[in-house]
């Protein structure tokens, strides 16, 4: 059985991933909701992972609500999308700079 | 040596390997689906990990739920607006050695504090096996409606407030349509369509 | 007895307030007839209540009476009473300002006939009158100042009366600023008076004079000065504001704006001398401070002599009376310094007579001429004008201390005081006031000449129709020219020489100052008169007059070589010693100035700019560059989340 260590090294890097597309992303929105999705999955991993090792199933009662969050925050976060798209006919994120102050 | 290539630890890298590279591609492929499908394959990834991890019911869940669901949303989200693949790529190659070194730099103070000393096997040894009878789900229905039973009622509520919300947000309603009042059109009178003025006439003008 | 009367003094001091209410309130509705005769009548009861009192004190004998009417505040242990004081100094005090406070309103009949204002007038002027009463019969400090400040506020509404005229309105600011800046000293010497007597009553202070007399102040640090000469100096520089010694003279000469009724009553007989009577009723704390007595004496002789010389100068009937006003003041400060108190009280009283004929004479001659002020333009009126003439000369006459007039007398007893005196600086207060002696006539006589004698030098159109003032005009005038003449003769014996004098114990002396004792000699007033020949200031008055006849009647053009000759002198005099442009370029534009340098850098540039402006433009600032964090890219505000996450992470470690 591979070690705490090593699911936590995973973890760690899907998270620097998911960083690394919300901020280097330039191309539009889409990548920037795949990457929270990744950032939510990497800690999910983490929960599961110690919930494990720990003998513990809070942790799993755990994950199951954030995925019902992120499920939803998913949902709503794309339905904006869309509105915005609507209005803006664009979702290049370097045009959407509207609260610029 | 034998403890480090078991069955169970080739499993376990043959599935990390395959979602970090997916999760890598996902933020730097080109064509947003993708994109999307890369994201899916992370998923599945995942999926396996957890599995090993004894997280039956979440692992599947996750496929049913957020592959089967969520995914298919961001499908079908990035079919229907018209998004131009190319995209403009100045300000990235500045910002990229930059960013690159931030995210570098996080993952390694993140791998850094979890490493073997604290977090391995001599601290924290796997547990033994479960019984044959050892049902997940039947201990997570265990917690989760007995102790967590406010909570997981919340959680009914929160997915019910997405739903309005996401209907309410993106439906064009009576405002932006024109349909047809048929009743409206068959009471109409004349006098709401047509009106006579009384005006003196003028006489007619020399050579005009 | 004593509740009786204390009960006369406020009817006597409200009768005059009443008018004034009447006059001002009523005076449109009931017409200029029934309010001048409604408030002459008030005048005239008061008048004679004063009579009344000034037998009881003065020829019975009346010891003093000191009576609280009314407590207006108490402050802790301090009680600020409204008290009378009725003693032979106040009833004297009384019965002349009231006297020449009728004669005044009298006159007032005549000289304001065609003004419009002529009910305003009567109110304000029978104001000042209860104004001054106060002032004179107070008993305390604080009802004093009350008095000092109405009879102040008062003046300014007079000699502003005609107020749509630049010059008085000027005019009446002056005055009312430079009394101002005597009354800071007043104050300040009330607040020294609270703090080391306890009490701002008359009497409880002089009581317990002898247990402050050791006491010093620390003014500077390493400079003590004592107590008692703190106090006196101050009160002094009050008296100084309103009785015009130098340098807070310039404002009487300007007074001559108002008319001439309130230049006869206020800046010849009352107001000015307001500060002589006030330090006359100090006398008790004057005594015992040498440093402010020669301060009196120096100053009072200065103003004595200078002033008369500028009058020289002067083409404008009232301001040669006017700065003969303020050099006639110098003398009675003079005898103040010279501790002959009763001295300069009688001084006080012959030239509240006097001087007070002379303004309202010179006032018939302007009326005559339809308002016409200026010497130059008169001439030769003697004949056409015989009772103004003779009236205004007896006036002249009793300034100019000729023998038998009551100037005689009450100068010449100034000069003796302050040759006896011992203070340092009596010997320069001697020689000023003997040469004011020469001064005196020869601006005195110099107008009488330029004015009724000389040639006609009147406006055409006026020749042939100048007639002697109407009746209601020149009753006054003859009822102030008969004490002019005897008021003297009849006084001396009682004010002076007598023991104890006229105002008895209202006056306190210390032995060894008392020069009034020392006088050689006495044996009678007319012997007094008779043996004039022999003293100085007689000669000096004599060649003083004929000196001006010389000059003004004989050979006219000495004056005119001599203006010429002198013109280094004359132009000296004629900017009044350079006082008024002194206060224009200093005080006036130098604050303008100062206002300016305030409001340029202070108000406009520090605190507008800086403060309020400043700190503005600071947040703006602030805004500015913390605006550049809010670029409206969402992957900027998540880079600072993981930048925080990251520095977060380096520190733990």
């Amino acid at each position: 059985m591979p070690s705490l260590t090593e699911f936590l090294i995973v973890a760690a890097l899907l998270f620097g991933l998911g960083i690394a597309g919300i901020i280097l992303n330039r191309k539009n929105i889409i990548v920037l909701l795949m990457s929270i999705e990744l950032i939510l999955l990497a800690v999910n991993t983490n929960f599961i992972a110690f919930s494990y090792f720990l003998g513990n199933m809070t942790g799993q009662v755990f994950v199951f609500f954030v995925l019902t969050v992120a499920a939803s925050e998913a949902a709503i976060g794309l339905a904006i999308l869309v509105v915005y798209y609507r209005l803006r006919h664009t979702i290049e994120v370097q045009d959407l700079d509207e609260l610029k102050g | 040596m034998t403890e480090l290539l078991t069955p169970l630890h080739l499993v376990f890298y043959v599935f990390a390997a395959i979602a970090v590279c997916s999760a890598l591609a996902v933020i730097t492929v080109r064509n947003p689906v993708h994109s999307v499908l890369s994201l899916v394959i992370t998923f599945f990834a995942m999926s396996g990990i957890w599995m090993l991890l004894r997280a039956e019911f979440l692992s599947l869940i996750l496929l049913l739920v957020y592959v089967g669901a969520v995914m298919t949303l961001f499908l079908f989200v990035v079919m229907m607006l018209n998004i131009d693949t190319e995209g403009k790529r100045t300000g990235f190659v500045n910002y990229l050695p930059f960013g690159i070194i931030i995210v570098l730099l996080l993952m390694g103070f993140t791998i850094a504090s979890v490493g073997p000393e604290y977090f391995g096997l001599a601290e924290m040894p796997a547990p033994v096996a479960e019984a044959a009878n050892y049902s997940n789900l039947h201990q997570l229905g265990n917690l989760l409606y007995t102790e967590y039973a406010y909570p997981f009622e919340i959680a009914g509520v929160l997915l019910l407030a997405a739903i309005i919300a996401a209907i309410t947000l993106t439906h064009r309603g009576p405002l932006r349509r024109k349909v047809q009042n048929v009743h409206a059109q068959i009471a109409v009178r004349p006098e709401d369509r047509l009106r006579l003025i009384n005006m003196p006439s003028e006489p007619k003008q020399k050579g005009a | 007895m004593d509740n009786f009367l204390i009960y006369i003094a406020l009817i006597t001091a409200l009768l005059p307030l009443f008018g004034a209410l009447t006059a001002g309130l009523l005076g449109k509705r009931l017409g200029r007839q029934s309010t001048g005769t409604i408030v002459i009548a008030l005048m005239g009861v008061a008048f004679l209540l004063s009579c009344y009192l000034f037998k009881v004190f003065v020829i019975d004998g009346h010891p003093l009476v000191d009576e609280p009417f009314y407590t207006w505040a108490t402050a802790g242990v301090m009680r600020f009473d409204v008290a009378f004081l009725l003693d032979r100094l106040s009833a004297t005090m009384v019965m002349i300002v009231l006297f020449v406070s009728l004669m005044v309103h009298i006159y007032t009949v005549g000289y304001m006939a065609d003004d419009p204002g002529y009910t305003r007038f009567f109110s304000y002027v029978s104001l000042f009158t209860f104004s001054m009463l106060v002032l004179v019969l107070a008993d305390n400090f604080l009802l004093l100042f009350f008095g000092w400040e109405g009879v102040g506020l008062v003046s300014y509404l007079l000699i502003g009366f005609w107020f749509d005229r630049d010059a008085a309105n000027l005019a009446s600011l002056k005055a009312f600023i430079v009394n101002r800046i005597g009354d800071i000293g007043f104050l300040l010497a009330m607040a020294a008076v609270l703090m080391y007597f306890g009490t701002l009553s008359y009497h409880d202070a002089f009581i317990h004079v002898t247990d402050v007399v050791g006491k010093t102040i620390t003014i500077l640090p390493h400079q003590e000065i004592s107590v008692i000469t703190l106090i006196c100096l101050l009160l002094f520089f009050g008296a100084m504001g309103k009785s015009a010694q130098v340098p807070l003279h310039v404002w009487l000469p300007e007074s001559m704006e108002g008319p001439t009724p309130i230049s006869a009553l206020i800046h010849a007989a009352t107001m000015v001398t307001a500060g002589i009577y006030m330090i006359a009723r100090m006398s008790p704390l004057f005594e015992y401070s040498d440093a402010a007595l020669s301060t009196i004496l120096v100053i009072g002789g200065t103003t004595a002599f200078f002033m008369g010389l500028v009058a020289i100068t002067q083409n404008d009937i009232k301001r040669v009376i006017a700065y003969s006003t303020i050099s006639q003041l110098g003398y009675m400060a003079v005898a103040l310094g010279a501790s002959a108190y009763d001295a300069a009280i009688f001084h006080l009283i012959t030239h509240a007579f006097f001087k007070a004929l002379l303004f309202l004479a010179a006032g018939s001659v302007i009326i005559a001429l339809h308002h016409e002020q200026d010497m130059r333009k008169m001439g030769g009126l003697a004949r056409y004008m015989p009772i103004t003439y003779a009236t205004f000369v007896i006036g002249a006459l009793a300034l100019c201390a000729i023998p038998p007039f009551s100037g005689f007398f009450s100068k010449d007893i100034i000069i003796e005081a302050a040759k006896l005196s011992q203070l340092p600086g009596a010997s320069y207060a001697y020689y000023c006031v003997l040469a004011g002696a020469f001064i005196t006539p020869l601006y005195t006589f110099r107008a009488v000449f330029m004015t009724f004698h000389t040639e006609d030098r009147t406006q055409v159109s006026l020749r042939g129709k100048i007639h002697e003032s109407p009746w209601v005009v020149l009753i006054p005038l003859i009822a102030l020219a008969i004490p002019s003449v005897v008021a003297g003769e009849f006084l001396i014996d009682k004010m002076i020489f007598a023991h104890p004098s006229l105002l008895g114990d209202s006056i306190f002396v210390l032995p060894d100052h008392n020069v009034q004792n020392a006088i050689p000699d006495f044996h009678g007033a007319s012997l007094m008169a008779l043996e004039a020949g022999k003293t100085l200031p007689f000669w000096l008055a004599m060649s003083g007059i004929v000196t001006a006849w010389l000059f003004i009647m004989k050979f006219p053009r000495w004056s005119e070589s001599f203006k010429k000759r002198f013109a280094w002198l004359y132009s000296i005099l004629v900017h009044k010693y350079g006082f008024d442009d002194f206060n224009q370029v200093v005080f006036v534009q130098g604050t303008r100035e100062s206002g300016e340098l305030f409001y340029k850098v202070g108000d406009v540039k520090l605190i507008d700019g800086v403060c309020v402006n400043g700190s503005g433009g600071l947040i703006r600032w602030f805004a500015k560059v913390g605006r550049q964090l809010q670029t409206g890219y969402l992957y900027h505000y998540a880079l600072a989340m993981v930048l925080g996450i990251l520095f977060f992470l380096a520190w733990y470690m």
